[in-house]
């Protein structure tokens, strides 16, 4: 039954003849498959001109490589300055995932159960800081986390990360833990639970799936982002998408060096996103649909 | 049923209330300040009042110009975004399949631009539109178009929206995919037996029933095609000339570039009054609007 409304777009009009109902079956697997096309060939584009020696590239174009090299991959995994960025990166985000989700869990909790105090207005002011342009923010982070102590360090990153992150991270949470009956809170009270305990124990396993969400969010955001991480680090903390605004040498432009770490700073997020499959949809609902 | 009333909960929520203040609020409050101040350098600051925000919202000034021009081009370019990737989003999420192994390997797929540095993205269209080494410049100038981005303000503005939707559509697409998710199969018999055509259906079930979620997607692509700042400084640089320099390339440039603290903070305070205004206009038409159709 389901699979005659497998693509309600297809449906053909009354009495349409069966030559048109078959272009119309066929249209959306058109549209689908045009766009895919047009998602990977700009990605095809860079993993392409990171095989290719910077002679070919500046010889003319070629549609793949005519002398496959790893010599780009060789000097990003060989060269310090530019596979520390990598774990500099890392650093910082799983850092930024770590703080955001533990002080994003309790509170998403009390928005989901309770009324109290100015809830409403602390629930967009929260939000009203994903809102806020992080060009605002590039100048006085600096002065900030120079005044602190933790200007170049991983700790700046995260914590400025968090400006954006926890209101997220909270948003979804929330969405997954309103799907959760209430019942069982009070059932576990009956029983004789802690709250802590059965925060942890009971409530936390339930809304796996949304902590999973978040984390992924989390992870997103603090990985895609430039201008902050850019302007809170100099050199023990630059992450790599610092590192590449700098590949201009004397020699022009290294572009096969450009499109290597290019490359390889999609191969994580392509990972976490295969783990994050089944759930992806919902979530980019918020756990909202 | 209503929650329970329980002002205890603010201890649950305060951790988050206190880092987002420490990474939220000091940061406001020095831009603020700023904002009503002037220097003659070393760290000497005196009151300036309102001049800095009679100076940016007036047009006929130097920095009110370039606030003004800067400001309609990221408005263009966020209307241009939603109204390119909200219906081509809804397209692509009914070509979806719904079951078997193509599901995941086209969510897998559609994600993919999502999880990519901001400045990759930028890259990326930057090599894949050049004329000499890049597919998409090349091709175009094989076709007989003169195409270059660096050059030409249209060709500019067709590589960044371009960009865009290549990059963010997906979130539509999946927001709109999840939404559709949610309809149960008994609303399609339904319609087959009242003879509905495609249309008729989209109209009547899938349109109201992605409400919320287009809401969403609508919300988070206003903000962040506002905000862009990365991908088309990477790919541009702003130009050719001032073409592309958005309000946050702009911002950029007066802060860290000039160090002109006073008129930036004025410009920052500005810009994200516009965001919030109007996130909570559409917001709160849209909710008074669903709660409307509950009754």
């Amino acid at each position: 039954m389901s699979t005659t409304v497998a693509a309600p777009a297809a449906l053909p009009a009354a009495q349409a003849p069966a030559r048109t109902g078959a272009l119309r079956a066929m249209a959306p697997r058109l549209v689908l498959g045009l766009y895919v096309l047009f998602l990977l060939v700009p990605i095809y584009w860079l993993v392409n001109m990171s095989f290719k020696t910077n002679l070919e590239i500046a010889s003319g174009m070629t549609l793949w490589p005519q002398q496959p090299t790893m010599e780009n991959y060789r000097r990003i995994f060989t060269d310090r300055s530019w596979y520390s960025g990598y774990i500099n990166s890392l650093k910082f985000v799983g850092l930024n995932m770590a703080i955001s989700l533990s002080v994003a869990l309790p509170a998403a909790y009390a928005f989901s159960r309770y009324r109290f105090l100015g809830d409403k207005h602390l629930f967009f002011w929260l939000l009203s800081n994903r809102m806020a342009p992080p060009a605002v923010f590039a100048l006085p982070f600096f002065q900030l986390y120079s005044a602190v102590g933790l200007f170049d360090t991983p700790w700046a990153v995260a914590l400025a990360h968090c400006v954006f992150n926890i209101p997220l991270a909270v948003w979804i949470l929330e969405g997954f833990m309103s799907g959760v009956p209430r019942e069982i809170d009070e059932m576990a009270a009956i029983d004789g639970w802690s709250f802590p305990a059965f925060f942890v124990r009971v409530f936390m396993p339930l809304v796996a799936g949304g902590i999973g969400v978040a984390a992924f969010f989390c992870f997103m955001f603090s990985w895609v982002e430039l201008l902050l991480a850019r302007t809170l680090t100099t050199v023990d903390a630059k992450p790599i998408v610092a590192t590449m605004t700098r590949t201009v040498s004397a020699a022009g432009m290294d572009w096969g060096l450009l499109a290597a770490a290019g490359v390889l700073t999609i191969i994580p997020g392509a990972i976490v996103i295969w783990f994050v499959r089944n759930h992806i949809a919902r979530g980019f609902a918020l756990g909202r649909v | 049923m209503a929650k329970p009333h329980n002002d205890r909960a603010w201890f649950l929520v305060l951790p988050v209330v206190a880092l987002v203040a420490f990474s939220a609020l000091i940061p406001v409050m020095t831009v603020v300040n700023y904002s009503v101040q002037d220097t003659f350098g070393n760290n000497q600051f005196f009151w300036n009042g309102t001049a800095w925000f009679q100076e940016l919202l007036d047009p006929s000034t130097d920095l009110g110009g370039r606030f003004f021009d800067a400001l309609w081009r990221t408005l263009l370019f966020s209307g241009l975004c939603l109204l390119i990737e909200i219906p081509l989003g809804i397209a692509v999420a009914l070509t979806l399949p719904r079951q078997g192994w193509g599901v995941a390997v086209s969510l897998v797929v559609l994600a993919l631009p999502l999880l990519i540095p901001w400045n990759v993205v930028g890259t990326i269209w930057q090599v894949f539109g050049r004329g000499d080494i890049g597919l998409l410049g090349a091709g175009l100038q094989a076709l007989g178009i003169n195409y270059n981005y660096a050059q030409n303000a249209f060709d500019a503005w067709a590589t960044v929206v371009a960009m865009d939707v290549w990059h963010w559509t997906s979130l539509v697409v999946l927001l709109c995919y999840a939404g559709l998710r949610a309809i149960p199969d008994a609303y399609y018999q339904a319609a087959k037996i009242d003879g509905a055509g495609a249309w008729a259906i989209f109209r009547a079930i899938q349109l109201p029933k992605m409400q919320r979620v287009l809401t969403i997607a609508v919300l988070l692509r206003f903000m962040d095609s506002f905000m862009i700042y990365t991908e088309p400084f990477v790919v541009t640089g702003g130009g050719p000339g001032n073409a592309t320099t958005f309000l946050s390339i702009d911002l950029v440039k007066i802060a860290l570039g000039q160090f002109d603290l006073g008129k930036a903070a004025a410009m920052s305070i500005v810009y994200n009054l516009i965001i919030l205004t109007v996130c909570w206009i559409f917001f709160a038409t849209t909710t008074r609007g669903q709660s409307e159709a509950a009754q």
